[in-house]
């Protein structure tokens, strides 16, 4: 069955999920690094006000949260989940996050912009993401007065951001194309093409268990959907590319093998690492894939990458454990949900 | 295996570090890399980008001296070239000589096409009730923007074809505006 809609299947194999970002910044305030603690509370309350006061639909969903009264682990838990980037979990002051129940769309307040709007969905689907994105910015432009020049576009406080303050994501499972070492070479090809390709976490982070992501890094002078068109198009490139190079890959005992174990190891070790964790989950998803493993579903997969990070396993067991604790609960965990 | 540190604990800790080019690895326990200060992953890369996107504007950098400061938020152009941080809005307008060239390097572009705000929208009686934009010469401006975008791409990766059909697409455009 097809979870995601109308996309087909060979891209849910390599597009894990999809993320657009947008940067919004208030007219009449100064950017969050020259804003004192006053100055971003009023922030806060006005871009909260009207998102909740506005008469839409979407508002009722959405929830309030002060990051002063966060717990540390509940806070690195959404940098885990990607709703928040880290940098905004280094320094809470005068931040605070609306976010909606389902946790697809979370917009931080005062990080290195007054407004980042944020939207994450499982599969490949760029346009329906911006959609949803586009709207609920049309609804706060509705109510607020956005910094906005004709020639520059939306105003950011880094200039890396101005013009559509758009960054538009996807996050890929390549193996194949890791296994083949063509991604170093790759990095080049696509940064002349106007798009980056990181690890996990984004910028300065290492790929674990093969996980990139792939997103534009140009905002002036190209629209939305350009943009989005761009990354769109070098996605399926690239899918087309790692599906090509799993077809040999997968043909060798050798990979059966890696494969297999990898599983054996997640249904039956008493201690688990994050790491050796995520990169087991990486081949077992790779063995789904390709059709190796047919009594494991990819959904299953998916969650648990996200679901066995430190922070978001002791959010889920609700309580703070020592390194070694957290690798025991951890094997527990995923022993548990490949039951 | 055992930690680097203290040789007792197991390790289950793994950093790797690169400052100023300089390489270093531990294998730690949880225990030692808290007391080195790697607890918090995140603590410190606030100030590792700051100084990275700071160079973007590193050789433009004027004396301290000759300082205008924005009339709003009090920066001046040394702060936004020291942090990468630009202090308010109208920073832009007042820099904007300043700021130019840093954007033109990063974007390749400097004029924005694309969604605009409302701000921008309403002081221009741009659109109708539905939200529909009346202003096609516009519409036009932006279509070729991007146009020229792409066609840059496509010399950068030379799909000369693709370059000649874009740049035929962009003097037809060109040609009714006027």
């Amino acid at each position: 069955m097809d979870n995601f809609g109308n996309v087909n299947k060979m891209d849910n194999n390599v597009v894990i999920s999809t993320r657009i970002r947008l940067a919004r910044n208030l007219k009449d305030y100064p950017f969050p690094c020259r804003l004192n603690e006053t100055g971003m509370n009023e922030v806060n309350e006005k871009i909260r006000d009207a998102l909740l006061q506005g008469n839409s639909a979407i508002a009722k969903d959405f929830q309030y949260i002060d990051f002063e009264d966060m717990s540390d682990t509940m806070k690195v838990s959404l940098v885990e989940k990607h709703l928040v980037s880290p940098e905004f979990i280094s320094n809470t002051k005068g931040r605070a996050l609306l976010l909606l129940n389902d946790g697809t769309v979370g917009i931080m307040l005062n990080e290195e912009d007054h407004i980042r709007l944020q939207i994450i969905e499982k599969g490949f689907c760029l346009e329906k993401t911006y959609d949803l994105a586009d709207k609920i910015d049309t609804l706060l432009d509705e109510h607020l007065s956005f910094a906005f020049d004709e020639k520059l576009g939306y105003l950011t406080q880094c200039p890396t951001n101005i013009g559509t303050g758009m960054r538009a994501s996807v996050m890929l499972h390549l193996p194949a194309l890791k296994k083949s070492g063509a991604m170093n070479m790759l990095a080049g090809n696509l940064n002349k093409l106007g798009l980056t390709i990181r690890g996990t976490y984004g910028e300065g982070t290492a790929s674990e268990g093969a996980i990139y992501q792939l997103s534009n890094q140009v905002s002036l002078g190209i629209s939305e959907k350009a943009a989005i068109e761009n990354l769109k198009n070098v996605t399926i490139q690239l899918v087309n590319q790692e599906v090509k190079q799993r077809e040999t890959l997968v043909k060798s005992i050798e990979t059966k093998d890696t494969v297999m174990r990898s599983l054996g190891l997640l249904k039956n070790a008493c201690l688990m690492t994050h790491k050796e964790a995520v990169n087991l989950l990486s081949n077992v998803r790779f063995g789904i894939c390709a059709g190796l493993i047919k009594d494991v579903d990819l959904e299953k997969i998916n969650d648990l990458i996200t679901e066995i990070q430190p922070a978001t396993l002791m959010t889920a067991l609700n309580k703070h454990l020592s390194p070694k604790d957290r690798d025991i609960k951890r094997a527990d965990y995923i022993r548990e949900k490949l039951k | 295996m055992k930690c680097q540190k203290c040789g007792k604990e197991n390790a289950n800790t793994h950093i790797k570090t690169i400052i100023n080019g300089d390489y270093k690895e531990y294998i730690l326990c949880g225990e030692c890399a808290k007391e080195m200060g790697y607890n918090n992953f995140f603590a410190d890369m606030e100030n590792d980008f700051s100084t990275l996107l700071g160079s973007f504007f590193g050789n433009t950098l004027p004396a301290r001296s000759q300082a205008t400061h924005c009339p709003t938020c009090g920066s001046t152009y040394y702060d936004i070239a020291d942090s990468g941080k630009v202090g308010c809005a109208d920073c832009y307008t007042t820099f904007i000589d300043l700021l130019m060239p840093s954007i033109r390097r990063i974007h390749g572009n400097t004029t924005h096409c694309g969604k605009k705000s409302f701000a921008d929208r309403n002081s221009k009686e741009r659109i109708d009730v539905e939200g529909v934009s009346k202003d096609k010469q516009n519409n036009n401006r932006s279509k070729i923007a991007d146009l020229k975008a792409q066609l840059n791409q496509a010399v950068e990766i030379q799909n000369f074809e693709e370059a000649a059909k874009l740049r035929d697409e962009i003097k037809s455009l060109e040609d009714n505006n006027g």
